[in-house]
């Protein structure tokens, strides 16, 4: 019981601390990195909350997949002249005043007068199957068509970037 | 067990990081990443109230999350690329021109 | 009696202890394992190319690999000038942990894994995509052209090997029915087959896969000393070049036990149903003391055609001892607990064999070569063969045996389809 609260503490305090690093790196490569971390993290979060799958599938995919994107272009665009701009944008306490409001407002809707989440108490049953044959049989049997509809995008995804990438021979 | 709002919690603050981060920074790669944290931020939510109904539904929407991810992030490097190309840059502040 | 039931008891009490033991264990074989299979890779080399190998450190150089571990501890340890130093110190470590790490869920006999989790493919295929960072790192941060093109290249490399892995992989997951690693070698127990025989597509897409994924020959271009000097690598000097070297070599162990644990039956006995009763013991199971009197035959056989008598009382003596470590099994109640880590090693150690027999002869890919064959043929194929597989076992009817001509019948009608579009033979008809 304490090690679950252990565990979260530390997870909550390792992504938010790496989601504030990636801001604020001047490498783009650093920031990388400390994503790469925040991913780990949250998918700490995800296995705390017995989802393994979803721990499975975050590290293959985001890590393993699209950081390894990230970490190519990253190399093929960082060029020195940009390491010595500012960093950050003209308005960044524009920025930084909209964000303190957004979260004012969400810590408005989440407190909700001192009640805090009225999240219905559901009774504590456990999951029958597996997470992973859970999952499975959600989706497809009951999200069949989302499915196929997100093996499309990714098809036209995959299309677009091979086109938008090419040179263009004149 | 850890109350579900804990998670809540941790899905705003790191939204609101990754929004802080699309709002302030200059580099587009940048801006792409924060975007990445805001998505994981919505997953942990997600993830969290499925948790609570006991339902699978959160994570299947998860899953999905992190697909159309992988999809927007390709296609947005893409792009970055062919911008790179034309203009040498990656600072959004130096994309400033409609039509050159 | 007494201490042994005290140390169980403390044992069940502590899970963690028991865990850290193991964890402790295998890791100490595994650096072992990896030092020796540098030297046995020498050794075999040699053997095929008509020379001798390391002959010099130790008695038919067995002491090689001490001697060239120590020699890169010694190494002066140099940093390029400009390279971003942590992460230059960072990615051989990357590099190291996830080959170790993959090490916790692969299970080396019945009762002998560090844990069994229930996506244990999924974990193995996740953790065995961090090393891709450790090159990657590596290649960036030493500050030069040629370890980056070096590490873009062979992450492309890896990178697409591992689609076609991975989906060789789920054509096993569909006959086990689960992805754990000690349920699908159970699961193969149960079927009475071993996984090669229903999917042998996906065995051989599988191995060249993993040949690949370590950056073996023939896919070994990023870090061939005759191309661009030696790749991601050719910054690294001393400790850290051991430590990339380290994890290339777990890498292939560890490709080596997964290839043994989903496709080969894992620790069972080739013809495990088959018994050979005699006086109430199975004679069959007596195999590993007939092995290891055959190694002591030949230890000795090699001691008595040295001229070195320092060297003849050294192999006489390993004889001897390889004899006494042979009656030691022997004895009914050992050998039946060492059945399955024995058959596993002697399946890993085939493929190991197979790993060198590759480098010695093939000729190297060249990179579009490479990555025509990762896109172009092996992902095709390995959806073949996971569009078969779902529908022999969809379609309840036939037994799972008709997987093997219905797999090969379809793959090669695909795989001639996909010869005749290839851009050699369009070429020779235009």
């Amino acid at each position: 019981m304490l090690l679950t609260y252990f565990a979260f503490g530390i997870l909550s305090v390792i992504a938010l601390a790496s989601g504030v690093m990636v801001i604020t790196r001047r490498n783009a490569v650093h920031s990388v990195i400390w994503l790469i971390v925040a991913l780990f993290a949250v998918g700490g979060v995800y296995l705390l909350q017995q989802a393994e799958f979803l721990f499975a599938v975050q590290i293959i995919l985001y890590v393993g997949g699209i950081m390894v994107l990230f970490l190519f272009v990253v190399m093929l665009v960082n060029i020195d002249v940009a390491l010595k701009q500012a960093q950050f944008s003209r308005q960044w306490l524009l920025g930084v005043l909209t964000a303190a409001l957004l979260a004012v407002l969400l810590a408005y809707v989440v407190y909700n007068h001192g009640q805090g989440l009225n999240l219905p108490a559901q009774p504590l049953v456990s999951m029958r199957q597996g997470n992973t044959q859970a999952i499975g049989q959600a989706l497809y049997q009951n999200y069949m068509l989302p499915v196929e509809i997100a093996s499309l995008l990714l098809l036209v995804a995959m299309v677009g970037a091979v086109i938008m990438a090419k040179r263009k021979f004149e | 067990m850890i109350p579900t709002d804990w998670y809540i919690f941790l899905g705003s603050g790191l939204f609101i990081i990754g929004v802080v981060g699309v709002l302030t920074r200059r580099n587009v790669l940048i801006i792409l990443m924060s975007i990445e944290l805001i998505l994981n931020a919505v997953n942990i939510n997600l993830v969290a109230l499925s948790q609570h109904f006991r339902a699978v539904d959160g994570q299947v929407f998860a899953i999905f999350v992190i697909t159309d991810a992988a999809a927007e992030a390709a296609v947005g490097l893409g792009l970055i690329i062919a911008l790179f190309r034309n203009k040498e840059t990656v600072n959004a502040d130096e994309i400033d021109l409609l039509k050159w | 009696m007494n201490m042994l039931e005290t140390a169980t008891n403390f044992l069940s009490n502590h899970p963690l202890t028991l865990a850290v033991i193991k964890i402790l264990i295998v890791f100490a074989v595994l650096a072992g394992i990896v030092a020796y299979l540098v030297y046995m890779e020498r050794k075999v080399l040699a053997f095929m190319q008509a020379r001798l190998g390391p002959m010099r450190v130790g008695p038919w150089g067995l002491l090689q690999p001490i001697a060239d571990g120590l020699k890169l501890l010694l190494k002066e340890d140099i940093i390029p000038a400009g390279a971003d130093k942590f992460v230059f110190l960072l990615a051989p470590a990357i590099s190291v942990m996830a080959a170790f790490t993959v090490f916790a869920v692969i299970p080396f006999a019945g009762n002998f894994y560090v844990t069994d989790i229930n996506i244990g493919l999924l974990f193995i295929l996740g953790v065995s995509s961090l090393g891709i960072y450790g090159i990657i790192l590596g290649g960036w941060s030493s500050n030069s052209h040629y370890p980056l093109l070096g590490a873009l290249r062979s992450t492309a490399q890896l990178v697409s090997y591992e689609v076609a892995a991975g989906m060789a992989l789920v054509g096993v997951l569909l006959i086990s029915n689960s992805l754990s690693m000690v349920e699908i070698v159970n699961r193969q127990q149960e079927l009475g087959v071993w996984n090669v025989f229903l999917q042998p597509v996906a065995f051989v897409i599988y191995v060249i896969a993993a040949v690949a994924e370590t950056n073996r020959n023939p896919f070994d271009l990023p870090e061939a000393e005759s191309e661009l000097t030696a790749g991601f690598h050719t910054e690294y000097s001393g400790f850290r070049f051991a430590l990339y070297f380290m994890a290339e070599y777990t890498n292939m162990v560890l490709v080596s036990c997964i290839a043994v644990t989903l496709f080969l039956g894992g620790w069972l006995r080739p013809f495990g149903s088959l018994k050979l009763m005699a006086g109430g013991l199975d004679l069959l199971e007596f195999v590993p003391v007939f092995a290891f009197l055959g190694a002591a035959a030949f230890v000795l056989w090699l001691g008595l055609k040295s001229l070195v008598q320092l060297e003849r009382y050294f192999f006489m003596a390993l004889a001897a001892a390889i004899v006494f470590l042979a009656a030691l099994v022997a004895v009914p109640p050992v050998a039946h607990a060492l059945q399955g880590i024995f058959w596993f090693g002697v399946k890993v150690l085939a493929f190991l064999y197979a790993f060198i027999w590759y480098r010695a002869t093939f000729p190297r890919y060249r990179y579009d070569q490479l990555m025509n064959v990762g896109w172009r043929w092996m992902i095709p194929l390995a959806l073949t063969n996971l569009i078969v597989t779902a529908v022999v076992v969809w379609w309840k009817g036939p037994h799972l045996w008709s997987l093997l001509p219905a797999g090969l019948a379809v793959t090669g009608l695909v795989g001639y389809w996909l010869s005749l579009r290839s851009p050699a033979t369009q070429a020779s008809h235009n």
